[in-house]
């Protein structure tokens, strides 16, 4: 019974038995919970997203959606985009920055970011008295990959024209959109650069390679854009999860020495530094803003990951679910601060700017963490197909790069152990074949490397006892 | 046993290959790192020649250098007292070897598991030592299990293991200890550590070599050896080995990681290797801090605390308070938090863990 003793003042009715009581003991708590956790914790004033866009809120796996109100979610996300965008000077005012659109939601709330940032930029110029600080410019790329990835025209020229709109709503200021194909990387006419990117891609017989190899091609691709339309950054939408998985595929693929250098905020390894803003962004969080705000986004070559690329994704996928289920953890996020450990190159750096346009305020004004030079030597040598640093253990002595003979013998040791691997042919005879279907830039790279090494030893020429390297 | 990749013969008679290695005998097994097809002489071959190059290349042992090999009764030590045993004399080595064994006190598992090992001190011709926790803590894990239950029995067994491997080893007077790990496990504890932001441990994971600054320095041969070769090996050869799981950790080796590098394997069986590459390439800076090593004042170990970890442990057990030193409670140690750290799932490749990542 309820109250069996006199000194009871709970109210309960004297009839009410035991388990009706402890019932609605235990509902009004979970309403009283309910009501508590209902408000934001960081305003304490609005509901949370929960409470008011529960479909939202489902995508985030309850954590962000049950603490936060839409608005502080926002500022929140919107925050760490643009810490990481600040202290790492990844875009100053007199940057032309060139979004890599894919249409997909990481890319989708980047472009959006940026969009703000620039219209924020563009209001203080507005309303500045000298206008000292210019406005940085935006571009967007999306790279057609529909030769390898095949979707139907109709289906793709629907995506192209999706995201022709977002971009056209971007504005002010205007942005204007490129669209290439992979192909373009071939300096022939694109008819017979698809066919030669064709034989290329589908001569690699191991399913990870051929999608670690696109990946290259995709970077290629955006570089030559930024290139010729003066592109001074080239901004990537990589999202922790995305960097996790990367992190875990790096290991498994024994490129643990390379991998400190893509995970970085900064990247300027290529012609254009390639810079990642949404690095600590999860994407759960990036799907709940696009469903809170509506932000479209265009699935067009939504191909899920083959080989150790797929494998590791649903590994990381699922250590993730686990992980924030038992702790409210993410275990994506520990991924990546364990790399992050890892000592980064010297071009993770911004390079410095000897631009005359970069004026005294923008430099006044920018706010460099994270940018101490290490005593890390830049590596002597890049992956020819990956273009990730070789480890110097790795890569064969310069004896046998020497005489620069550039052609696909010589090739194949200037390609990482896990390009080599997954990539390149097993048979010399096929390696040539390879070799010629390349693109000129990763050709060029190949023979400026051993153009530039010549020249060096003909600078020191006189001085050296021997024609060989180690002096024996 | 994973016969799987054993080749039958019929198959072979009919499409008449041979082994591609010596091509002259009919092959037997597909080799798990290579998945060539060879022949039973040739696969004892190349398994004992990739190791005998790992014990050279890497400078492990001495002439005349007294060795502990750590048997446990498994396949591993068993493999590793056996090619450790055939190494030495067909090459010169020139070493003492000894079987060492630690007797946890669990029935009708290590009782069992010792008995192989009594068998294998006979069959190989190597004296074996016993140390048990009996004698060295005054309880079995039988003893433990029964006041601490199932949940945290693996800390105590992993901290107490390791050392009274170092003490077994002292009392033999031996130079170095040998391990039976294999590189899935050493591939399993780069992914362990990285999952855990442990970078201190994944810097120092994949040394062949580890506790040169212990009193007992430790060598793992197989870092390279797959396990399923070692199966594979001990199969062939009839080796006499102990192949149930502790009862006390049943769920051992089907950890979330263990799984993952097994699809890994099936998928590219190099990535075994790749990953212990990535390990030894990491880019991690020197200055990475390591804890300073003292020395317990309880037992005199090697400890960075007042008292190592097995005292701490063993205090707590004695005074009825035996979650004392696992979780966050507060013991002995003033500063404790990276002590808890290690008892959290953290522990060294040192102490072979059994159980899973610590969710």
């Amino acid at each position: 019974m309820a109250c069996s003793s006199g000194s009871c003042q709970s109210g309960c009715y004297k009839d009410n038995n035991d388990a009706e009581v402890e019932e609605e003991n235990r509902q009004y708590q979970k309403r009283e919970a309910a009501n508590r956790h209902s408000l934001c914790i960081k305003c304490k004033s609005n509901e949370t997203i929960a409470a008011t866009n529960p479909t939202a809120a489902s995508l985030a796996g309850g954590g962000d959606g049950s603490r936060f109100c839409a608005e502080c979610f926002r500022s929140n996300l919107f925050g760490k985009f643009k810490f990481a965008v600040t202290s790492n000077a990844m875009i100053s005012p007199s940057d032309n920055v060139l979004v890599a659109f894919s249409g997909g939601t990481c890319s989708r709330v980047a472009l959006q970011f940026v969009h703000e940032m620039q219209c924020k930029a563009q209001k203080n110029f507005d309303a500045s008295r000298d206008r000292s600080l210019p406005v940085f410019g935006v571009g967007v790329a999306f790279i057609n990959e529909s030769a390898i990835y095949p979707v139907s025209s109709q289906q793709l020229d629907d995506a192209i024209e999706d995201m022709k709109l977002v971009v056209s709503n971007l504005t002010p200021p205007t942005k204007v959109f490129h669209v290439i194909p992979t192909a373009s990387i071939y300096s022939s006419d694109l008819g017979e650069g698809n066919v030669r990117l064709k034989e290329l891609v589908n001569g690699v017989s191991d399913a990870t390679g051929k999608e670690d190899l696109m990946l290259h091609l995709r970077m290629l691709s955006l570089q030559k854009i930024a290139l010729e339309n003066g592109y001074t950054k080239l901004l990537l939408g990589s999202c922790t999860s995305r960097i996790a998985c990367h992190v875990i595929t790096a290991t498994v693929k024994g490129q643990g020495y390379s991998l400190a250098a893509d995970i970085q905020y900064v990247d300027a390894r290529w012609g254009v530094p390639v810079v990642l803003p949404l690095r600590d962004c999860l994407t759960h969080e990036l799907k709940m803003l696009c469903r809170l705000d509506s932000l479209n986004t265009v699935e067009v070559f939504d191909t899920p990951h083959s080989g150790i690329n797929g494998l590791v994704s649903s590994f990381v996928k699922v250590l993730q679910l686990l992980c924030f289920r038992k702790e409210n953890a993410s275990r994506e996020c520990t991924i990546v601060r364990t790399a992050g450990k890892l000592t980064p190159f010297d071009f993770n750096r911004m390079p410095e700017s000897d631009d005359l346009n970069c004026h005294l305020a923008s430099q006044r004004r920018r706010k460099k963490y994270n940018l101490q030079s290490n005593e890390s030597l830049p590596p002597e040598s890049f992956c020819r197909i990956c273009n990730s640093p070789l480890n110097k253990s790795d890569s064969l002595s310069l004896n046998d790069v020497e005489n620069g003979q550039l052609n696909a013998e010589a090739f194949g040791p200037k390609c990482c152990l896990s390009c080599q691997f997954q990539i390149l042919p097993k048979e010399p005879s096929s390696v040539e074949h390879f070799y010629s279907l390349l693109p000129q830039p990763i050709i060029t790279l190949a023979k400026d490397d051993g153009c530039n090494w010549r020249s060096l030893r003909e600078q020191i020429q006189d001085c050296l006892l021997s024609d060989s390297e180690d002096g024996t | 046993m994973d016969e799987a990749e054993v080749v039958k013969p019929k198959k072979n008679a009919v499409g008449g290959r041979l082994c591609c290695l010596c091509n002259q005998r009919r092959p037997a097994l597909k080799r798990p790192k290579t998945l060539e097809q060879i022949c039973r002489e040739c696969f004892y071959t190349v398994f004992e020649e990739e190791i005998h190059r790992v014990i050279v290349d890497n400078q492990l042992f001495k002439p005349g250098e007294r060795i502990a090999i750590g048997a446990s009764g498994g396949k591993d030590s068993t493999v590793l007292a056996y090619v450790m045993s055939e190494l030495n004399r067909r090459h010169n080595y020139g070493l003492d070897l000894f079987l060492l064994s630690v007797d946890e006190g669990i029935t009708g598992y290590r009782d069992d598991s010792l008995e192989t090992v009594k068998r294998n001190e006979i069959q190989y011709g190597l004296p074996l030592k016993v140390v048990s926790y009996k004698d060295l803590y005054g309880w079995t894990m039988d003893e433990i299990v029964k006041i601490i239950g199932l949940k945290n029995n693996c800390t105590f067994c992993g901290v107490f293991r390791r050392q009274a491997l170092d003490r077994g080893a002292a009392l033999l007077k031996v130079d170095k200890l040998v391990t039976g790990h294999n590189a899935d496990d050493i591939a399993e504890t780069v992914l362990l550590n990285i999952l855990r932001g442990d970078i201190a441990r994944l810097s120092r994971c994949t040394s062949i070599t580890t506790g040169e600054e212990g009193p007992i320095p430790r060598c793992k041969p197989f870092k390279y050896t797959y396990e399923k070769e070692i199966v594979m090996y001990a199969y062939f050869k009839r080796l006499d080995y102990f192949s149930t799981e502790c009862i006390y950790s049943p769920n051992a080796y089907r950890g979330f990681a263990r799984e993952f590098i097994k699809d890994l394997e099936r998928l590219r069986p190099r990535a075994i290797l790749d990953i212990i590459k990535s390990g030894e390439d990491f880019r991690i800076s020197t200055s990475t801090k390591m804890p300073e090593q003292g020395t317990c004042e309880r037992c005199g170990y090697i400890s960075s605390q007042k008292w190592c970890k097995a005292c701490v442990l063993l205090d707590g057990l004695n005074r009825g308070l035996p979650k004392l030193g696992i979780g966050r409670s507060r013991g002995p140690n003033s500063d404790r938090q990276r002590d808890m750290k290690q008892s959290n799932g953290t522990r060294d490749i040192q102490s072979k863990q059994c159980g899973t990542l610590d969710f």
